[in-house]
């Protein structure tokens, strides 16, 4: 099948989903978000690669977060950065996705990056420049419904990468609501690629989807017996409308289950790391102690996490 | 007008007929075979050399969004009957739209509108339609689209309902709240691209309610478009214990499973949805071995609405023209006999309708086929006549081109 996010020569051009993307290109971009950490440390926060060029952050859905973390990695990158929330302008004019973006490419496009509520959005994107012929713009996928998130994904990998150096070696949890979750989804593709030897799924059969064993996950519905010596794990924010209905009682007996608390993390490897893409939920997934303690790397998070889009937004895009 | 169709491949599967021969028409019904009927003169003479003469093949499901383009579209691709679901705008609750359709199609004069009729006011699963009123005015049956009676006790009193008249009715089994939020087939494709999930239990907890509601009410049920092997298993075991229950499949689901969503294909999202390969499997078998009609679910979706995320674009496929190059594909893969194919769009729906057409035999309405099973030609929208140019497959090669196709005697396509 054909792999629209790489180009005739197998280089990344847009980045829609880690899965089906080989490991070089992993290795590559957390290689470059390494040589990006310094610039962030300078005064002068600034590298020439996307001088001249226009990012749109294109978010159909919003997130404060994950735009501002975007708009800063393309800002150090010297790009021009047009921020446009589509909820509250196009959309409701009743203006089609692909509209809005002939649109945009009119107005010289040099990168989308892309948050929508729908899986696959940013493929269907994609594709249309594909067909209008324009290729020399591209698609980072800043979040698509429940499929994908690889820049969280690849930030998450430079953070285990940054404290446990080796991937082969690690037994890695990834805990609460993934059926929901993209990130979830983008963490699995990175470390099964990136040769981490045992990946488990830790929630209740509410919030784990169907066949996880497929994708090469060990699926744990007990915590405790799921955070035994692991080295990483990674929470996920259970979302506030999965808590009431029938996928969960309550939020109380949810953190009973499936809530990180010091107790728990005992169990893990007397080194292992506490991660959590944000923002948390203090008490429901995450107690504070462990969200505060010093196995927590959610900050670090952050800060990797500009590094490693500047890295993404300059190989799809740089000369 | 007297017409003489020579030299073609003749299969009749109806009456076992596979061989080289003459069919003559006259007054709109086949006249003849072999040889001219006592004082037969034909005012056309077809040569059908190299090309198969069959029964037009009647589509269980075709939608009808633009009449006259689609039912162009039917004839062009040798379907001279077809079923039409309810689910239009407005949808067919009244006897009056009913009457209109069928009036409309006539007019036209192309392939023969078969209108299903609204079991429910508005399709909403509440209050019944006048079923008797809609039947006199030309439905043949009642069904809900793929809209679901979600109100059990609703569903069994228009069973006994329909009974009473010894109407049937025609349900697509899937229920309500296992299927309202999802967008594709719960298994491995859903799970890795994060698409919202149809388990197959949506199936079969809907044919188990509806098995049991034919039991007790003794209506006569057809379930359209089954989806998967578990599905098949139930429905098989209640036609064992010779309930009234027939079902047909949707041919795409014969041919394609989840793994064709791709890169979230568009094309590849249907109602029901795609599923995996041993569903599929086991559609194929029960279409083989003559358990079940296989139909086109002809649903022509504008290009603006398959133009978006995955689980935002309509679902459905054009159907009408490929129902035979696809059902043909589907036999050659299983190596099955032309004529046992052929019996799944003539004989088989015809049996479902309870009708007499979908055969050749002397005294036959002559509604008829001829194509060449060898000519090929490339699916492009330009290619197709419906409105409808959605289709998964899209510029892929087909086996199987319709000649000329004849309704009531009277030529109404011709290449």
């Amino acid at each position: 099948m054909h792999n629209p996010q790489l180009n005739k020569d197998g280089e990344l051009t847009h980045l829609l989903s880690i899965e089906g993307l080989p490991q070089r290109i992993l290795t590559q971009i957390l290689d470059t978000a390494a040589s990006f950490m310094e610039v962030s440390a300078r005064d002068v926060k600034k590298v020439p690669l996307l001088r001249g060029k226009s990012v749109f952050n294109l978010f159909f859905e919003n997130s404060t977060r994950t735009r501002t973390t975007f708009e800063i990695a393309a800002k150090r990158l010297s790009a021009d950065v047009i921020n446009l929330d589509i909820n509250k302008s196009s959309a409701s004019k009743g203006e089609t996705l692909l509209d809005t973006i002939d649109n945009l490419c009119a107005m010289h496009a040099n990168l989308f990056v892309v948050r929508h509520a729908s899986s696959g959005a940013p493929y269907l994107i994609a594709e249309h420049l594909h067909k209008v012929g324009r290729d020399d713009i591209h698609v980072v996928n800043a979040g698509d419904g429940r499929h994908a998130h690889p820049t969280q994904g690849l930030l998450d990998m430079y953070t285990i990468r940054h404290y446990k150096k080796d991937f082969t070696q690690l037994r890695v949890a990834i805990v609460g609501d993934i059926l929901h979750s993209r990130v979830a989804r983008s963490d699995i593709h990175a470390l099964t690629t990136l040769g981490v030897p045992e990946v488990r799924a830790i929630g209740p059969e509410t919030l784990l989807p169907k066949h996880l064993d497929k994708l090469g996950v060990h699926v744990f519905h007990d915590m405790e017996q799921g955070l035994k010596d692991v080295d990483v794990i990674i929470m996920l924010r259970l979302q506030n409308e999965r808590m009431t209905g029938a996928l969960l009682p309550s939020a109380g007996e949810y953190f009973r289950h499936y809530g990180l608390t010091p107790e728990k993390l005992a169990l893990a490897k007397p080194d292992a790391i506490v991660m959590h893409p944000g923002p948390m939920n203090r008490g429901v997934e995450i107690h504070s102690a462990v969200a505060d303690g010093p196995q927590a790397v959610i900050l670090p998070q952050v800060t990797f996490g500009i590094a490693v889009r500047m890295a993404v937004m300059s190989i799809v895009a740089g000369n | 007008m007297n017409i003489e169709i020579k030299n073609g491949r003749l299969i009749d599967p109806k009456n076992g007929v596979d061989r080289n021969t003459s069919l003559f028409v006259a007054d709109g019904k086949v006249a003849g075979l072999d040889a001219a009927p006592a004082g037969f003169i034909a005012e056309q003479t077809i040569d059908a050399e190299g090309q198969v003469v069959c029964p037009g093949f009647i589509d269980l499901g075709a939608r009808l969004n633009s009449i006259e383009a689609e039912l162009a579209a039917a004839v062009a691709g040798g379907v001279t009957s077809l079923v039409v679901p309810p689910d239009a705008d407005p949808p067919l609750d009244e006897p009056e739209l009913a009457d209109r359709l069928v009036h409309r199609g006539t007019e036209i004069g192309k392939a023969r509108v078969l209108p299903l009729g609204a079991l429910t006011l508005g399709l909403k699963g509440e209050r019944l339609a006048e079923l008797a009123g809609l039947k006199k005015a030309g439905c043949v049956a009642f069904s809900q689209a793929n809209k679901q009676v979600v109100d059990t006790e609703a569903l069994l009193r228009a069973m006994e309902y329909a009974a009473t008249f010894g109407f049937a009715i025609w349900l697509q089994p899937q229920d309500y709240w296992l299927s309202r939020n999802g967008i594709a087939h719960e298994g491995e494709v859903s799970s890795r691209l994060g698409l919202a999930g149809i388990p197959v239990a949506a199936e079969t907890i809907a044919i188990a309610t509806i098995v049991q509601l034919v039991r007790d009410s003794g209506c006569r049920v057809h379930l359209t478009r089954l989806s998967s092997a578990a599905g098949v298993a139930l429905v098989k075991q209640a036609m064992e214990e010779d309930l009234p229950i027939s079902f047909d499949i949707g041919v795409h689901h014969l041919l394609l499973t989840e793994n064709d969503i791709g890169f979230f294909n568009p094309h590849a999202r249907f109602n029901p949805p795609l599923r995996a390969q041993n569903d599929r499997l086991a559609l194929s078998t029960a279409a083989a071995s003559g358990l079940a009609a296989i139909c086109s679910d002809h649903t022509p979706v504008g290009a603006d609405d398959k133009l978006l995320p995955f689980g935002e674009a309509k679902p459905g496929a054009t159907g009408l023209e490929v129902l035979l190059p696809l059902t043909l594909k589907w036999a050659e893969s299983l190596k099955l006999s032309l004529p046992a194919a052929l019996a799944r769009i003539t004989s088989a729906p015809a049996d479902v309708l309870g009708s007499e057409r979908g055969q050749l035999a002397v005294g036959s309405i002559a509604d008829i086929c001829i194509f060449d099973p060898e000519a090929t030609w490339q699916l492009t929208p330009e290619a197709l006549r419906s409105r409808g140019k959605n289709s998964p497959w899209l510029g892929y090669m087909m086996s199987g081109k319709v000649q000329k196709t004849l309704v009531g005697g009277r030529v109404v396509y011709s290449v």
